[in-house]
């Protein structure tokens, strides 16, 4: 079972032992000590720190929404609202792309969905070589606390599926905190907009996908 | 006995009573007793718009810092490509004192700034983060002295919210002497206004949680041995700042997990 409580930094988390430091955790002569504030996780052996504030840290696989910023030579320069910017190549666009024309495509201030493949000392490189990936055509899009995304999309999606099934809307939360919403009617985007943002204000309580439930039943009579 | 040694003998009595009778009775204008600090208080999470924030007033000293970042590092010619720097501001609102003070950075501000910077340098890991910076911004809303200390409070837990890795919190209060006693966080008039005998002087230091310094400064004259028991004193203080810190970052969380 794992055992959850807040930590804050150079703070011990356990004694010393056959416990591993994790992520934001760091072994000294006398036990296992916090890197960062959080919640601190034991997970078998494994301890590690889970972060809840600050800026969105980006990982290989994550989708994220992102904006234009810039067009180069090669490719698009997007902001996605991590420490740095990504870089969209023109190789990682599955169809063919005038070198003269890449305004066409997306041109600056355009959203869109991105997977982040690979990540190095010079950048965040991102793809749109995948299912679901592309620019925003239409529909709104909503920042909440990257932070908060996993409770957001619930356990295996149930949390996101029932918003989904519940406003006739189409999501897609990006792991940095944007969540692109997309419906027939304006009024059914706005209810999944209030659905999320509520999931989010309440992100911490047990069985929330039950209440969410309540939630629509409530709204509906 | 010949009457001058007895002279003698009285001269030395009446000047080890007069000192004693100084130590017992030094009296602080604010009522505190030689080691005790102001009321403190804190709070964590105070700008929506930053990535970090945190208040810390120390009796009428009223600090807030705001972390920004890691983000990129402009201008591109201040970059260091082997690890992240750590930039600080340090103000003090116009009208944060009784005469207003003219906004804007000046000599002491930018001194100030540096100073919060290698107070805090030691304990920030930010090897991570190649070629950013992480701002921090410590504005004093009142200040009625020890406002440097206050600011760092503020900026540890600030830079803590704001996720930023750190071996450590650390935990700054001012040392002090008026005349002969060693006191703890001066306020306004004992820091500028207090002459009697030597006068004061003013010790800022900063401490990690396990006792390590990461900044002293000494202003005025002090011996070695009252140094000693100065920073005795402040590290001592320093535990009960580091619990208040401490209580604010985890208060910024319970509302999220009820």
């Amino acid at each position: 079972m794992t055992e959850r409580k807040i930590i804050i930094p150079g703070e011990k988390i356990v004694d010393s032992g056959d416990f591993l430091p994790g992520e934001g955790t760091e072994k000294r002569d006398d036990g296992i000590y916090a890197l960062r504030f959080g919640l601190a996780e034991t997970l078998d052996k494994l301890v590690k720190v889970i972060p809840l504030s600050g800026v969105y840290s980006p990982r290989r696989g994550n989708v994220v929404i992102g904006k234009v910023e810039e067009i180069t030579f090669n490719g698009w320069i997007i902001n996605i609202n991590a420490s740095r910017t990504a870089f969209l190549s023109l190789m990682e666009v599955p169809r063919y792309v005038n070198k003269d024309e890449l305004d066409e495509v997306m041109d600056i201030g355009d959203m869109a969905v991105v997977k982040i493949w690979g990540i190095n000392k010079r950048g965040i490189d991102v793809s749109l070589k995948s299912r679901g990936l592309g620019k925003i055509e239409d529909g709104i899009i909503i920042e909440v606390n990257p932070h908060k995304v996993p409770r957001i999309i619930g356990k295996e999606g149930s949390m996101i599926k029932l918003i989904k099934d519940n406003t006739k809307c189409d999501i897609v939360v990006g792991q940095n905190g944007l969540i692109w919403i997309s419906g027939d009617k304006v009024e059914e985007e706005l209810s999944a907009k209030e659905a999320i943002l509520h999931v989010a204000e309440k992100c911490f309580v047990s069985g929330l996908t039950e209440e969410m439930e309540k939630y629509f039943k409530g709204g509906k009579k | 006995m010949d009457p001058n040694t007895k002279m003698k003998k009285i001269q030395i009595n009446m000047q080890e009573n007069k000192h004693n009778i100084k130590m017992a009775e030094i009296k602080r204008q604010s009522g505190r007793k030689a080691d005790e600090i102001r009321p403190i208080s804190a709070k964590v999470g105070i700008i929506p718009n930053a990535n970090g924030s945190a208040m810390f007033q120390s009796g009428n000293t009223i600090a807030i810092a705001a972390v920004y970042g890691p983000k990129e590092h402009h201008p591109r010619n201040q970059r260091n490509p082997a690890k992240g720097t750590l930039r600080c501001t340090y103000n003090m609102m116009s009208f944060s004192v009784t005469d207003r003070i003219r906004p804007g950075p000046n000599r002491r501000s930018t001194e100030i700034s540096k100073i919060t910077e290698w107070a805090l340098e030691p304990v920030v890991m930010l090897e991570d983060y190649p070629g950013m910076v992480v701002d921090v911004h410590i504005h004093m809303t009142q200040a009625d002295a020890g406002t440097r200390c206050a600011g760092i409070n503020a900026a540890a837990m600030a830079l803590a919210h704001a996720g930023i890795p750190m071996k450590n919190m650390v935990s700054s209060i001012a040392a002090g002497k008026l005349d002969k006693t060693i006191v703890l966080d001066l306020d306004k008039y004992e820091d500028s206004e207090f002459e009697d005998g030597e006068g004061s002087t003013d010790i800022p230091i900063t401490f990690t949680n396990d006792g390590k310094l990461t900044h002293i400064q000494v202003d005025g004259h002090i011996t070695t041995e009252q140094l000693k028991q100065a920073m005795k004193m402040a590290r001592e203080a320093s535990k009960k700042i580091y619990e208040v810190q401490k209580q604010a970052l985890k208060d910024s969380l319970v509302g999220d997990l009820k």
